[in-house]
């Protein structure tokens, strides 16, 4: 099938971008969305064009690293990384808008690529367990109801993509927040430091520029993880109770 | 280290001799590893290790390169102990390194299972799934370490899957009989990973770490014999910057994308090995490379990347294919149940579908040779098989099925447009892992003192082949476990005289890297950098791939070296240094994979045995399984640079042999039957 893609350029962070169309021919309904973009690129270079510059790696859905707006949607069509879209979600004579993520958080680098950064920050800030190298019990020294570790596994599936922020009016990340909260926050290793987990985490997400969470619930309908809206419930309650215990943790 | 003439006479029964592409070296005598009984030698090596007190290791600095699970385990527990630390990562953020993507689990001898398990157990069917071409030392270490590996993932908050009873559920994989591979449903590594990442973003936070994301290593910087910093590419704005250190790890992953299609990220590649490499690090064994069997099918010549369906599929599915050539195009749902051919069981009834992953891997190719491939022709061959569920699917609800597979299930339909509830799956072998790597000794220290390796860069515990869910345990074990406890001895002597950017061997090496890169950049030729990829990963596949002989491994190196010069005066790379230029990124790391390339055809083209991942046609028994030369190769080959500066030259590479002595394993012919 033949195709038109419109793509955000922008040659650096500090450069005003603009939408610039290309025709694509040749496209195979089994080629991904981004194997479409390679094909592309190739053209482009034979001609002396500079490529569009994307962000990729695994190509297999899970490292988190690709990911842009596909006509005005985060991930476009279905609810996927973009490096599972594949072109079967189009058709012949389909005119395709790509933008990078647009949140106040995520800068943009060039083209299509954002710096992610602040998520890793938000990590910094409380998203771990302390656990030393060497100090741990026994893998079985406390048993995890089935229950908590599968629903901890869903959570802590999160890819830190930032689909949620770039579909998000507010440009709030309190899914990816609140996914790591609910991982840690469901199972008994991470007690200790649930409180202070969820003070530093949503201080930090807040400096990031991230906005507020108003309960729209267009992030989890992005996700390709499937997240699930109720893990920022499980925020807010757990942040309600740690400002109510305040300094005795 | 002298050389001298490798023996000139050519092997009678193997046709042309491959001697004058190579020159011997001196042996490797020692692995540095300690003497007394086995399950002794790491405690011994802990205790006999020089210790640096808390106080001092607050003067000492350590390079991290990668973030995978033996970088981010090895930044984290250095920066915990209270040492300097700078972690590099090519990706936008240390989540993202491609340990992420391992499915099916790690392995660990706990034997909560209770059915015979033992660290003695893992040791042993290690060994032997490597076919007997891995260190003995290294892997009874290895298998001793496994049980920590899971204590520290658990307090860490990795979700592995639990029974009702809250306990740790298990499962089996290929090439052994008992149960002890730990999983969080298909995304183990992605669990374990984060594991790591979290501990790493603490240090981070704590100021022991430094983390420099979107920044590629470019060279090694060696002061006085010892290995001291990086030259580094910041890939957002391009500027060459020089980092030094006590010490350098390199935990940059396996070189798999010197096949282009690979399971493997797209960015994963050997620049950082191979920079070492051409400073002096021995490269060992290159030519072992894992093809995983079960991986989606190639569709397309625009194809980017191949997808693996994990291993541990293979517990619930039947491999198949149709008896008959002619049976190939019906729908797998109307061939009948006597009309097919359950190719793996029928060979090898003890171990069936779980036999070992070469094996696994040959015997697919083998069919499809026969004509008896289904799904869609690639080239005159229908290049796929079989993955059946049906009888599971008989056997457990499709609920249960989902529990366990269900995000691969997932992941197929959307790749290829069928469901495996509905459809067989069809599968296809492709290049998966590479156990060859940086030659190191007992500490993981290669042979520049100084510079460390851990995981899949190094070659160390896998031999020809490696077992499923052993690669994450592999890097945990270098980085959470192993290299903490050696890499204390050589700092001990420090810390070293303080560098900075003008000494001599730091502009030199920064130069170097400026060259290269002016280099791409003027060229302006026809040829982009994916098509010389592409068609180097096309020689490689065809030569140097799952079935490998002595005269296409010939005609692969000189296809190699045409290729070779082919890029560097006609590849085609726009746009500037000081920029964020992918395209740069990829034509250096191809520059790199072009030399690797005839490396590991030689080491394949030398290598005149077959042992695990590495089989060649000319070596097999009576039932066309690998046969090894015990007497002739049971040997590491260990491989030194033998070119210049200039970009492109890599001369004759020295071959330096490092006896496998087995004292508590017997050598046996590999039998899954």
């Amino acid at each position: 099938m033949k195709i038109t893609v419109r793509v955000w350029r922008q040659p650096n962070s500090q450069a005003d971008g603009r939408m610039v169309s290309y025709e694509v021919d040749q496209v195979s309904e089994d080629m991904s969305f981004l194997e479409m973009l390679d094909v592309l690129n190739e053209r482009l270079t034979h001609e002396g064009q500079d490529p569009i510059a994307f962000d990729s790696d695994c190509r297999e859905g899970i490292c988190g690293m690709c990911g842009v707006v596909i006509n005005g949607e985060a991930h476009g069509p279905v609810q996927t990384t973009t490096c599972q879209l594949h072109m079967r979600s189009f058709k012949d004579g389909d005119e395709i808008d790509i933008e990078p993520w647009r949140a106040e958080g995520f800068p943009i680098l060039k083209d299509l690529i954002v710096d992610r950064s602040a998520f890793d920050r938000i990590i910094q800030a409380g998203g771990y367990i302390t656990a030393p190298t060497g100090a741990a019990p026994d893998a079985h020294a406390a048993p995890v109801p089935k229950n908590a570790a599968d629903k901890a596994f869903d959570a802590a599936t999160c890819i830190g993509c930032g689909a949620c922020v770039a579909a998000c009016p507010n440009g709030s990340a309190m899914l990816f927040t609140a996914a790591k909260i609910t991982h840690l926050g469901l199972l008994p290793q991470g007690q200790p430091e649930r409180d202070s987990r969820v003070l530093g985490m949503v201080a930090q997400h807040d400096e990031e520029g991230f906005g507020g969470c108003t309960n729209i619930g267009e992030c989890a309908a992005v996700c390709p993880k499937e997240i699930p809206l109720e893990t920022i419930s499980r925020l807010n309650r757990d942040l309600l109770g740690a400002l109510v215990r305040g300094d005795s943790n | 280290m002298t050389d001298s003439q490798a023996p000139t006479t050519p092997d009678p029964t193997l046709g042309v001799d491959a001697d004058s592409l190579y020159v011997e070296g001196d042996a490797i005598a020692d692995t540095k590893a300690p003497d007394g009984p086995i399950d002794a030698k790491w405690q011994q090596r802990i205790f006999s290790a020089r210790l640096v007190n808390p106080a001092n290791r607050r003067k000492l600095s350590v390079i991290v390169i990668g973030t995978g699970l033996a970088g981010a385990s090895a930044a984290a527990t250095l920066g915990e102990s209270g040492m300097h630390v700078k972690s590099f990562c090519y990706q936008d953020s240390p989540r993202r390194a491609h340990s992420i993507a391992a499915q099916g689990g790690i392995n660990a001898a706990k034997n909560y299972r209770n059915d015979g398990d033992s660290v003695y157990r893992l040791f042993y069917d290690t060994v032997k799934g490597g076919d007997y071409r891995s260190r003995e030392d290294n892997v009874y270490r290895l298998a001793q370490t496994s049980t920590q590996i899971i204590d520290q993932c658990v307090a860490q908050g990795v979700p592995f899957a639990r029974e009702y009873g809250g306990l740790l559920d298990n499962r089996s994989f290929g090439g052994v009989q008992v149960s002890r591979t730990f999983y969080a449903r298909g995304q183990t590594g992605q669990q374990l990973l984060l594991g790591a990442y979290q501990a790493l973003e603490r240090q981070i936070a704590a100021g022991t770490v430094t983390m420099y994301t979107r920044h590629e290593m470019q060279e090694l910087v060696i002061v006085d014999g010892r290995a001291r910093g990086v030259i580094v590419r910041n890939m957002v704005t391009g500027e060459l910057e020089t980092h030094f250190a006590d010490a350098v790890v390199l935990a940059s992953g396996g070189y798999g994308n010197v096949f282009y299609l690979s399971t493997n990220a797209m960015g994963s590649n050997v620049t950082a090995a191979w920079r070492a490499h051409r400073k002096g690090a021995l490269m060992a064994n290159p030519c072992y490379t894992q093809i995983h069997p079960t991986c989606i099918p190639v569709a397309g010549d625009y194809q980017s990347k191949l997808t693996l369906m994990s291993e541990s599929l293979r517990n619930d599915g039947r491999i198949w294919v149709p008896k008959r050539i002619e049976d190939c195009e019906k729908d797998p749902r109307d061939i009948a149940e006597e009309d097919r051919d359950y190719y793996l069981e029928r060979i090898y009834p003890s171990f069936g579908n779980l036999v070992p992953r070469d094996i696994a891997s040959r015997a697919a190719k083998y069919v499809c040779d026969e004509g008896r491939g289904v799904g869609p022709k690639v080239g005159d061959f229908r290049r796929g098989v079989y993955l059946d569920f049906s009888d599971a699917l008989s056997r457990m609800t499709q609920a249960q099925i989902a529990a366990k597979y269900g995000n691969l299930f997932d992941m197929y339909e959307r790749i290829t447009g069928e469901s495996p509830y509905q459809v067989p799956m069809r599968i296809y072998p492709a290049v998966h892992y590479v156990m060859g790597g940086l030659w190191v000794d007992y500490d993981l220290q290669s042979n520049i003192p100084g510079l460390y390796v851990t995981g899949e860069a190094n070659f160390s515990d896998h031999g020809a082949n490696r077992l499923g869910a052993s690669a994450l345990m592999q890097g945990l074990a270098d980085g959470y476990f192993v290299l903490p406890n050696t890499i204390g001895d050589y700092l001990a002597d420090g810390p070293f005289d303080a560098l900075d950017e003008s000494h001599p061997a730091a502009v030199e090496a920064k130069q170097a890297v400026q060259s290269r890169i002016d280099h791409l950049l003027s060229i302006n030729g026809e040829r982009t950098v994916d098509s010389i990829h592409k068609e180097l990963g096309h020689i490689m596949w065809e030569y140097c791939g799952m079935e490998r002989n002595e005269e296409g491994l010939r005609k692969a190196i000189g296809l190699i070296r045409e290729l070779r010069t082919e890029f560097w005066t006609n590849v085609k790379v726009l746009g500037t240094n000081e920029e964020l230029n992918q395209a740069l990124e990829r034509a250096g790391r191809v520059a790199d994979f072009l030399e690797l390339g005839e490396l590991m055809c030689i080491d394949a083209l030398h290598r005149r045995e077959s042992c695990g991942g590495h089989f060649r046609s000319e070596s097999q028994t009576e039932d066309g399984e690998a046969l090894r030369h015990d007497d002739e190769y049971a040997y590491v080959a260990a491989w030194q640079f033998g070119g210049t500066d200039q970009p492109g030259d890599v001369g004759k590479p020295v071959l330096h042999k490092e006896d496998l002595t087995y004292k508590f394993i017997e050598l046996k012919q590999r039998s899954y039957k």
